[in-house]
């Protein structure tokens, strides 16, 4: 009974959001109010059965109810109940369906929320979110149901891919969704300002909260996803420039641009066509994303199923909303045109190179990733392209745009004073080569690359700049506290994000510069000297038993100064589906990880064993927990509660 | 600044993006793409002992040589073969008969040093490249995924 209540609210779904896609739209074209407000209902009641449906599905996991096919496949009843619930997402047809709760929350935020929107912009808003829940809502209903029945039910299920039964990885798709899906709001927005042919400041306040919030969650997931790779694959590496880490890189940096380009649009009015098809071109990544990893063209972890139906029509999703967007933007875009005039030095002007840095980034990285299966397509051989490629491109356009990144803020709108901001710049430049020589020579001298030393100065050059424009801007008058109070959130915001980069790079740095890395067979009772730690395998028990596996389990303690750190890595078996899965443990002092892994047993009575030390490592994930707090700040920011914004006369027409 | 000059401005500084990638991506493109082939298909070829590959197909039943934490074995499409050696701890998956991708460069004895192992998440899974392969040479059995995975339990 749950599962079919579950498959009818969905298509009950899909016929409230053909409706919320039709019936508004037609209404804002003939001003009709009665058939405009039908918009915000219609998104409530999608939401609500939406949620109906993925409650149905979250209570067949929970329950183990293998008569219904998609749970059979990917549960086990002797799974703790965290990954019986992880596990309706962690499957092809789960995810789809909380790909479409996702987005008909944001379509249910923005009629709860959205008082202070235009009525006709509202219901064209609502009415493209409607149109995106079309296509997925009937996506999932013709290719991938997930309450079809099976009979007879089988006594147990297959379980869950081991590597997914891990708490970072049972949150990492919500947040990756709340970010991807998040992006169609900014879409919807542009579309729908594309259809009234008319975007402006208010317009670019409105859109902004929502594709920050969508920032936020999508570094939040994609944080996540690393750490979870850092911690579990055993190789101490956290990206790999993988097809599916791209797939949800590209929005990230398309995502990171649309932010920066509707604060142009917001503050001077000007770049209104390039937002525009920045929010077309992130949302169309988020798809594209989507549709690299669920057609199953590439194979990893990610790709749940390759049933060539469901890429086709992922594929003509993409096309028809590609497409259409870039044809309507083709059709409106001349209107566009114009807005405030600004000088190449200027924050305006620093604003844009950001964006076209990031938009090239996004390209190579699109390039990158579509290459090997462009090259299959057309014979060209099987090639895959790597680290290599990826770091060879991206590093000479990440390095001139985060010198960038405290240069910006000190110029002011409109003409800088480029002279001016460097002149206020130039004891940071002076304390960022002090700390990379300091932070060189402190590692080790000539033992590091000297890139590090580069990498570092970066790293202290944008810190140590965001500081300073913080501290000049706050204390410019008495009353410390008034003044950062006063100050607007989103300047603290944009502060906090910006440092949460830096120490980003400081992480990156670090773990990739000064890695130690010992690999060899230890016999019990052996020591190692790792990066000043006297690491000794004190043990192994074979056979200890899990919730759902049973380990072999090492003990190692590592000892320094007077510090002893006594560590557990596992090799584990599951038994449902069987599968090995290795375990790293790890010991952080958030200056570096020590971290071990246990591997086979060898012939002569030892173990194969790995054991790193990655300095910095802990910052990668702390900078990007600072850089989503600032996210978090911005978001605060009362100018996008209350004051509702209003537009101004001069820029409702459309002719500006 | 007049719109005329801003829009100069606005195209130069997008011809300069798109050049300085272009640049860039073609001069990563000629170092770093790395190929994929069989070991038929390395037979056939004289490559660089600088170049990268990427050798695909399955560890040959009984080749395995583990010395301390160096690994030898031997890559087979189950037409021609290919010795490898590796130094590191293999990938939980990796046994014999069963689907593997080598990284690596080939030196002057003709055998392939790895960086890097690859043997994927599943059990049952087989390298598409590979599995093309044996498709191709007609000994390409449906279900032989599964068989590995009962006999190497």
């Amino acid at each position: 009974m749950i599962p079919e209540t579950g498959q009818f609210a969905l298509i009950l779904a899909l016929l409230v959001a053909l409706t919320q896609s039709v019936v508004p739209l037609m209404g804002a074209a003939a001003r009709d109010p009665a058939r405009m407000a039908l918009a915000r209902p219609a998104a409530l009641a999608q939401f609500l059965l939406i949620a109906i449906s993925f409650g149905a599905l979250m209570a067949c996991y929970v329950t183990s109810d293998f008569s219904v096919l998609n749970v059979a496949e990917n549960s086990h009843t002797d799974k703790p109940l965290l990954y019986k619930i992880s596990g309706v997402w962690g499957n092809h047809e789960g995810s789809m369906l909380l790909w479409v709760l996702i987005l008909s929350l944001y379509g249910a935020a923005v009629a709860l929320f959205g008082g202070n929107l235009p009525a006709p912009l509202r219901a064209r808003v609502l009415s493209v979110q409607g149109m995106i829940s079309v296509g997925f809502l009937l996506f999932i209903l013709l290719t991938s149901n997930p309450f079809t029945r099976l009979d007879p039910a089988p006594v147990n299920g297959n379980g869950l891919n081991p590597l997914l039964q891990d708490p970072g990885l049972a949150f990492h798709p919500p947040f990756l969704y709340l970010g991807y899906v998040g992006f169609s709001m900014a879409f919807s927005f542009a579309i729908a300002a594309l259809i009234e042919g008319r975007v402006d400041a208010a317009w670019a306040r409105w859109v902004r909260p929502w594709t920050l919030a969508a920032w936020c969650a999508l570094t939040l997931g994609i944080a996540m996803g690393s750490w979870w790779a850092y911690y579990t694959l055993g190789w101490g590496g956290w990206w790999y420039w993988d097809p599916v880490e791209n797939a949800s890189f590209m929005p990230w940096l398309a995502g990171t641009a649309l932010l920066h380009s509707a604060i142009v649009v917001e503050k001077r009015d000007a770049l209104r066509g390039w937002t525009i098809l920045l929010a077309i071109l992130t949302f169309s990544l988020s798809l594209l994303g989507t549709f690299l990893v669920r057609s199953g063209i590439l194979t990893s972890v990610h790709s749940f199923a390759s049933d060539p139906a469901r890429g086709v029509f992922v594929l003509a999703l993409l096309g028809i909303c590609t497409g259409g967007s870039l044809f309507l933007f083709a059709l409106r875009a001349g209107k566009l045109v114009g807005g405030g005039l600004f000088a190449p030095i200027s924050r305006e002007g620093a604003l844009l190179i950001n964006n076209v840095l990031l938009s090239t980034a996004a390209g190579t990285v699109l390039l990158g990733t579509l290459y090997p299966l462009i090259a299959d397509a057309l014979d060209l051989g099987k090639l895959s392209v790597g680290p290599p490629f990826f770091n060879t491109v991206f590093l000479p356009l990440m390095i001139p745009m985060v010198l960038l990144m405290a240069l910006g803020p000190f110029l002011s709108w409109k003409r800088g004073d480029l002279a001016g901001a460097l002149s206020r710049l130039k004891f940071v430049f002076a304390a960022a080569i002090v700390v990379a020589i300091a932070s060189w020579l402190l590692a080790g001298g000539s033992s590091g690359p000297l890139w590090a030393a580069g990498g570092i100065a970066l790293s202290a050059w944008l810190i140590l700049g965001s500081l300073l424009e913080w501290v000049e801007r706050v204390r410019l008058k008495s009353g410390f506290w008034r003044r950062v109070r006063n100050t607007p959130r989103a300047a603290h915001g944009m502060t906090l994000a910006h440092l949460g980069l830096g120490i980003v790079i400081a992480g990156i740095t670090g773990s990739t510069a000064w890695k130690t890395e010992h690999i060899q067979v230890m016999s019990i009772g052996q020591s190692i000297d790792v990066a000043g730690y006297q690491v000794t395998l004190d043990g192994v028990q074979d056979n200890v038993p899990g919730p759902n596996y049973s380990a072999l389990r090492a003990q190692f303690t590592a000892r320094k100064g007077g510090r002893v750190i006594v560590m557990h890595p596992e090799k584990r078996s599951y038994r449902n589906p069987p599968r090995p899965v290795t375990s790293a443990a790890i010991s952080t002092n958030f200056v570096g990880d020590l971290y071990v892994v246990i591997g086979e047993p060898d012939p002569s009575g030892g173990y194969v064993t790995r054991l790193y030390y990655n300095p910095l490592a802990p910052w990668i994930f702390l900078g990007a927990v600072v850089m989503v707090f600032g996210g978090l700040v911005s978001l605060s920011d009362r100018r996008f509660r209350i004051g509702a914004p209003k537009r101004a006369a001069a820029a409702a027409t459309a002719k500006a | 600044m007049t719109r005329k000059q801003r829009r100069l401005y606005f195209v130069l500084l997008g011809m300069l993006a798109l050049g300085g990638a272009t640049a860039l991506v073609l001069t990563a493109m000629g170092d770093t793409l790395v190929y994929f082939y069989t070991p038929s298909e390395m037979a056939g070829k004289q490559i660089g002992p600088d170049r990268r590959v990427r050798v695909g197909g399955l560890v040959e039943q009984g080749t395995v040589r583990k010395d301390g934490s160096t690994v030898t074995f031997t890559i087979t499409d189950l037409t021609s073969t290919l010795p490898a050696t590796y130094t590191g701890v293999l990938p939980d998956l990796f046994r014999e008969g069963q689907g593997v991708v080598a990284e690596g460069k080939v030196g002057r004895d003709g055998v392939l040093h790895a960086s890097e192992v690859l043997a994927k998440h599943d059990e049952k899974y087989m390298p598409k490249e590979v599995a093309d392969q044996l498709k191709k040479s007609g000994r390409w059995q449906e279900g032989a995924g599964q068989e590995r995975a009962e006999t190497a339990k």
